[in-house]
């Protein structure tokens, strides 16, 4: 078991930088997030787009800001666990949070800060009527272990790096691999692109584009798929599998279940110190609503500065929060244990 | 006093279920399809917060207006969308100007 002072359940940005602000006030801070990097929205949707309206900063692209969050809370050794979704919450007989994720990690602590943004990172699932009756007999939307495609007949929808990566790897692994996609050009790297027309020419993948998968059948199991290509109609293929790429989609998911206000799909907060209605439990960040409550990263660090105060007093009820600035007193890091 | 009224133009969407939302747009607010139809109280998602990022503002045109686009950002975008037609756009990439007068566009499926 993981134990800590301040569970934030969320590595954007605004997660990180709360980590800073619990290391000045010497409290420890574990992470928890969907995705297998740190760095939220910024590294997962726009890391190459610059912002504009953070402190100091004329303008900074996403992936730098979330390389200096890093640099700025190594000295206080923040703890990972990612590409894990925080599943459950409960609180034990010491009046602490027990977190448990999708993967059976099991964290502890006194203080849970839900920096969760819009939620965790989950596959993008096309709408075809019947496609959850086929999940995970025929269906996936990711790919574990390639070799259980081993012999099959694969079909795989969307037209970025993933799909075409995939399709590349699979076509040494599969007997039959077919990529179907809306339009006629990728948006994947060059070079993929000439490598899968290369196995189209090659007769290794089955190239199907102007065209999409509208259907899906078969017996308990997925047998075939129907793509419709834009003029010439639909024609139905036989398939062992079907794995639509598009991207990944931020959910609320397992957090709207554990007994916290919510509203518009936000949690509601006391803007006193970013509390929930659990005492213990704080959201802060995109996550959280309030009266005029706006979604910006400078509003989520004032909020996570904020959120660290109340923990303080929390954990350690009898002490005094003793407010210094880091100019006066400077960065007094933690020693490895 | 008489307080000179911004420009304004007057669209129609429907959303997924077929329901009509009348909305009149001011043009000189750098406003977009997406923020408007969002701020009418229409389920669009915007999860990028207007980018071009996301493809949760996913909508058709249905009129006639032929807005200028998509541009490569958005086509790229449209790929992990669902159901793309030859009329679809991304609502965050199409500014509110005079040239919309009489807009009238749906939001595609959402998949899940």
């Amino acid at each position: 078991m993981i134990q800590t002072d301040i569970l934030i359940i969320g590595a954007g940005p605004t997660g990180l930088f709360a980590v800073f602000e619990a290391g000045l006030l010497r409290l420890k801070c574990h992470l928890i997030d969907s995705l297998p990097q740190p760095g939220g929205q910024l590294t997962e949707i726009y890391p190459k787009k610059p912002i504009y309206d953070i402190p100091g900063y004329p303008d900074v692209l996403a992936g730098d800001l979330v390389d200096n969050l890093l640099k700025q809370i190594a000295p206080f050794k923040p703890e990972f666990t990612l590409g894990e979704r925080a599943e459950t919450i409960e609180r034990d007989n010491d009046d602490q949070f027990v977190v448990t994720t999708n993967k059976g990690t099991v964290h502890r602590a006194p203080v849970v800060a839900i920096a969760g943004g819009l939620g965790s990172f989950e596959p993008r699932k096309p709408p075809i009527s019947n496609i959850a009756e086929f999940e995970d007999k025929g269906v996936t939307y990711m790919v574990r272990n390639p070799e259980e495609f081993r012999g099959s007949k694969v079909v795989i929808a969307g037209g970025g790096d993933s799909a075409l990566d995939w399709t590349i790897y699979l076509a040494d692994v599969a007997s039959e691999v077919t990529l179907v996609h809306r339009r006629e050009g990728f948006r994947a790297a060059l070079d993929s692109v000439e490598k899968v027309r290369e196995l189209n020419r090659r007769g290794k993948v089955k190239l199907l584009t102007s065209s999409q998968v509208i259907g899906l059948s078969g017996n308990g199991k997925l047998s075939s798929v129907v793509v419709n290509h834009k003029k010439m109609g639909g024609t139905e293929i036989d398939a062992d599998y079907f794995i639509p790429l598009f991207g990944l989609i931020p959910k609320l998911g397992p957090i709207g279940d554990w007994g916290l206000e919510i509203e518009d799909n936000a949690i509601k907060v006391d803007t006193f110190d970013y509390s929930t209605n659990v005492p213990g439990i704080y959201a802060i960040g995109d996550i959280n609503t309030y009266p005029g409550k706006l979604k910006l990263i400078l509003c989520g660090f004032h909020e996570a500065t904020l959120m660290c105060q109340s923990a303080y007093k929390r954990i350690h009820p009898d002490k005094k929060v003793s407010f210094k600035y880091t100019t006066v007193t400077g960065i007094d890091g933690f020693k490895d244990e | 006093m008489v307080l000179k009224m911004s420009d304004t133009i007057n669209m129609v969407a429907y959303d997924r279920e077929g329901n009509e939302y009348k909305i009149e747009a001011p043009t000189d607010m750098n406003l977009n399809v997406m923020e408007v139809m969002k701020g009418s109280g229409m389920d669009v998602k915007a999860t990028c917060g207007g980018m071009a990022l996301c493809s949760t503002c996913h909508i058709y045109i249905i009129s006639d207006h032929q807005p200028e686009g998509p541009g490569e950002d958005e086509e790229d975008m449209l790929d992990q969308a669902f159901d793309v037609e030859d009329n679809s756009r991304l609502g965050c990439q199409l500014k509110i100007d005079s040239s919309l007068d009489g807009l009238v566009v749906k939001l595609a499926p959402q998949g899940s």
